[in-house]
């Protein structure tokens, strides 16, 4: 089977690749990309850490077909820091103390990161709600959720 | 006492600080490499073919289709795995990663590939015929216990019964623990509360499955990258397994995302290491979630019996109970550990605990944070409170009565030093939640736990540059920021700053053996090492510091980073930092290490209390927790933040457990609920923030006295939530998880 020509702006990039008919696009970034922060944990949208935007939708990158990112915008934590400026979520989670293995870490921060974009002053039941899809099983989240409050806090007053 | 007394009026600089961790930027930005990030030219891909039946006889293995499809590199089978000459642990881990005359669970691996991409390495699977005679199965430990069930195993005798039984069952063990006479002690007894408990199978859930990247020369030489909790047994498992020298087999420990004692044992490497072999190409394995659902190692499910009899003064005159574990089709379901911590609280007179390790066909058991402990405490906690709700006396009263302290001779055996129970009991009566209000449809649960926290083999390099800035090589996979643990540590003890220490995982040809992070020992152990590791620079540096000046060694004092005379007679010389002293190692004798081995003892046990609000909704059977408290001991709180966070962490895991989490097996003894949505761990909205208190009871065989803290606080959670419960509920909840239908089962049962 002849493979599907797909081109795509990554981070603001542009890419080109080719790809299968049925390939998840967290196969594509990681494996034609080399771009392996968005990690596969379940493979089926239940975990989140793969957790990537998709022309400013959360999406779960295992449930994409890597041919529907065909003209469109992809965002993953690799675009989140400008230059060796961390986005204020990357520096709260390392001051909070919000990952401890740190494998769900890429995709709470894209999705934290889409919350504030869309929601400057969420309360805490809304920030719970928004995560919910994201698993972390380190933590019990008390610390990444006070790392989100404390970023749309700071984010508000600057 | 002494040092009791030293370790409480230290003055530190660093520890007890809350720096940022060294591994936190890669981490943020999704540069840290984890199991599945890695690759290698000519990499091939690796797939496992897995049993669809919980028990069978693999009667004929057929790869000649798969090994025929252009693509496929190699394949591997039971045939490739010889019987090794090792002891029947080393040969159950041989039967659990490639099945041999017989599949024991649904999952068992029963064939390997390796090809040049996944699609093909699947469609190879599916060539693969194997011919499967299926068998008779049992997945539940009662009835796998009793007298007639499917043999899982046609020679196990039960060990520790005398006289030896002559016919085989699936019991494989009777352990027993305690002292004193618990039928003299019963009969001093006013009351006695007496029931059965039972807790169903969880799974560690971390968030990344098992992969690894092999790549084995024909000259035997090895490379294995693999996300592990220990990376030395991985070594010398699958050196062991395949029949190779230890040394020829370099592993390095990956970023591991998330262990809780699941990554203690190998899966999926011996098989990535033959593949590669055969195949002489690189192989990497990456675990699908169901895999690590199916064919991973899954806590113990357990059945319970305990009585307890106490004076009317609440002063405990007996304790007894039976424990029934199944952990797999392997022997070791850890109920000796479920036993020797069901008490350990306590300070009691007559103590017995039986416990039976029974077989079934579920995937082999591996450690799970605490192993066996959140178990047997479900169990005796749920009892402490009826029995003293029985007496008429406050929960944490009947257990302050009862609480073991210094000296007291637990019920596994050896005699308490100094512990932090009763701190915590106190701590827990003390906190405002303890006398918060209560709203309708909520109640409150209390309970405790305790974890031994382990020691063992430990090593580690301090290694000084000519700019005295240090690079420091440990063994012990990072898990949870020992990273930032162990930088904090040789800071303080050097005398110089956080930001002058690089902490490294060295793999294993550059450092001596390490045992696995587990039983909570990294902080404990390796923070150990590290001190005495640094205090071994220190002597080094003031031997050059000496030899500099001209005058004897013991004439020179180290003194925050700076080597000083010890006195005015011993000269007047300008202090000399280590970055001095290292600038001119080259003119006193060459570079400086500091180097510290051991096999470390002393770990201090650990105790935590638990406080949980729940509310139910009685119209659907949910469970909210509207507010949690942990109190626990931690000898001495490193970096406080990552202390609260395994708080917060076992406390999570442990309300998962209470709640909603287990294995759920079919009437054909398949996993029914081998993925997130249906095995469904607490997500952020299920949460609410977890309250800590730490508590620092220095333990004298740690020189700033650490005790590990990371598994204890999974140990109270089960029965702090299931005493809840059964307070709203108004009917004791005796069955793990205490999931919706239980609980509206129970509501209509009152009526």
């Amino acid at each position: 089977m002849s493979q599907i020509h797909v081109s795509t702006t990554v981070n603001g990039d542009a890419y080109e690749f080719l790809c299968e008919a049925d390939e998840p696009l967290l196969d594509a970034l990681r494996d034609r990309l080399g771009l392996t922060g968005a990690k596969e944990g379940c493979g089926t949208g239940d975990c989140g850490a793969c957790t990537v935007t998709l022309d400013g939708r959360l999406v779960c990158s295992c449930l994409v077909l890597a041919a529907e990112a065909d003209g469109q915008k992809i965002g993953t934590i690799e675009g989140m820091a400008d230059g060796e400026k961390l986005h204020p979520l990357q520096q709260k989670f390392l001051e909070h103390a919000a990952l401890q293995c740190g494998i769900c870490t890429p995709g709470f921060l894209v999705a934290a990161k889409n919350l504030l974009e869309r929601n400057a002053n969420p309360t805490e039941t809304e920030v719970r709600y928004w995560l919910a899809g994201n698993l972390c099983r380190c933590t019990g989240y008390d610390k990444i959720i006070r790392a989100v409050m404390d970023t749309a806090q700071e984010m508000r007053r600057a | 006492m002494a040092q009791d007394i030293a370790q409480k009026s230290r003055k530190f600089d660093i520890v007890g600080t809350r720096p940022i961790r060294p591994d936190g930027i890669d981490k943020v930005t999704g540069r840290a490499r984890f199991g599945a990030d890695m690759n290698a030219p000519g990499m091939l891909i690796g797939r496992i073919l897995r049993s669809p039946h919980a028990h069978a006889k693999i009667k004929k293995i057929d790869i000649s289709k798969a090994a025929a499809l252009p693509g496929v590199k190699a394949v591997v089978t039971r045939d490739d795995f010889p019987v090794t000459d090792g002891n029947a642990g080393l040969m159950d881990i041989l039967t659990n990663i490639m099945a041999r005359e017989k599949a024991l669970y649904d999952g068992h691996a029963v064939a390997a590939v390796a090809a040049t991409s996944a699609s093909i390495a699947r469609k190879a699977l599916a060539l693969i015929k194997v011919d499967y005679e299926v068998l008779p199965h049992v997945t539940d430990v009662d009835a796998s216990y009793k007298p007639g069930a499917p043999l899982i195993r046609e020679d196990l005798i039960t060990s520790g019964v005398e006289p030896a039984p002559t016919k085989p069952s699936n019991v494989a063990a009777r352990h027993q623990f305690g002292h004193g006479n618990v039928d003299t002690g019963f009969k001093e007894a006013d009351v006695v509360v007496e029931r059965s408990y039972k807790t169903e199978a969880t799974h560690q859930g971390y968030i990344e499955p098992h992969a690894c990247l092999a790549s084995v020369s024909p000259d035997g030489q090895a490379d294995l990258w693999v996300c592990t909790q220990g990376h030395y047994m991985i070594r010398n498992v699958c050196a062991q397994l395949l029949g190779m020298d230890q040394s020829r087999v370099r592993v390095t420990a990956s970023e591991i995302g998330g262990g809780f004692g699941g990554k203690t044992t190998v899966f999926i490497e011996p098989v990535a290491l033959a593949l590669s072999r055969t195949a002489n190409r690189p192989v990497k394995i990456a675990m699908t979630r169901d895999e690590v659902f199916r064919a991973t190692g899954p806590t113990a499910s357990s059945s319970m019996d305990v009585k307890i009899g106490a004076k009317k003064d609440g002063r405990i005159t007996a304790a007894d109970m039976v424990m029934r574990f199944q952990g797999g089709a392997f022997p070791g379901s850890g109920v000796e550990y479920g036993a020797m911590t069901s008490f350990a609280c306590y300070d009691l007179e007559n103590v017995r605990i039986v416990g039976w390790d029974v077989l079934c066909n579920r995937p082999k058991l591996a450690a799970y944070r605490a192993p066996s402990a959140p178990i047997a405490a479900f169990a005796v906690e749920s009892a402490m409170t009826e029995l003293a709700q029985k007496l008429g006396l406050d929960p944490i009263e009947f257990r302050l009565k009862n609480a073991a302290k210094e000296g007291t001779k637990s019920c596994y055996g050896p005699t308490f030093g100094p512990i932090g129970i009763i701190d915590c009991l106190k701590a827990t009566k003390d906190h405002p939640h303890y006398k918060a209000p209560l709203k309708a449809n909520q109640a409150r649960g209390v309970a405790c736990g305790f974890w031994f926290n382990f020691g063992g083999n430990t090593c580690v390099s301090m290694n000084v540059g000519f700019d005295g800035t240090i690079a420091l090589a440990v063994g012990t996979p990072d898990i949870g920021g020992s990273r930032a643990s162990m930088t904090m540590m040789a800071a303080e003890e050097l005398g110089i700053p956080y930001d002058k220490v690089r902490c490294i995982i060295a793999d294993t040809a550059s450092l001596g053996h390490n045992d696995v992070t587990d039983g909570s020992r990294t902080t404990f152990s390796t923070g150990l090492a590290t001190i005495n590791a640094a205090r071994d620079v220190i002597k080094k540096a003031c031997q050059r510091a000496a030899k500099t000046w001209g005058i004897p060694e013991e004439a020179v004092v180290w003194e925050k980073g700076y080597a000083k005379p010890a006195g005015a007679n011993a000269g007047k010389f300008e202090p000399l930092s280590l970055a001095e002293i290292a600038a001119n190692s080259p003119n006193t004798g060459g570079p400086i290490a500091g180097h510290y081995e051991v096999n470390a003892d002393g770990a201090g046990v650990g105790f935590a209390s638990h406080i949980a609000d729940v509310e139910i909704d009685k119209e659907t059977g949910r469970t909210t927790i509207t507010r949690y408290t942990v109190c626990q001991d931690a000898g001495k709180a490193i970096h406080p933040s990552y202390v609260e966070g395994q708080y917060q962490g076992a406390a999570a895991q442990g309300i998962g457990w209470a709640l909603n989490e287990e294995y759920i097996y079919g009437k054909d003894g398949t996993l029914q609920n081998a993925g997130f949505l249906d095995y469904r761990i607490p997500v952020a909205s299920d949460l609410p923030m977890i309250d800590t208190v730490i508590l620092e009871v220095p333990n004298p065989g740690h020189p700033y006295g650490v005790r590990g803290v990371g598994e204890t606080s999974i140990v109270p959670p089960l029965a702090t939530i299931g005493i809840a419960i059964s307070a709203a509920v108004g009917k004791q909840m005796t069955d793990i998880p205490i999931s919706p239908p239980k609980i509206l089962k129970a509501i209509k049962s009152k009526g």
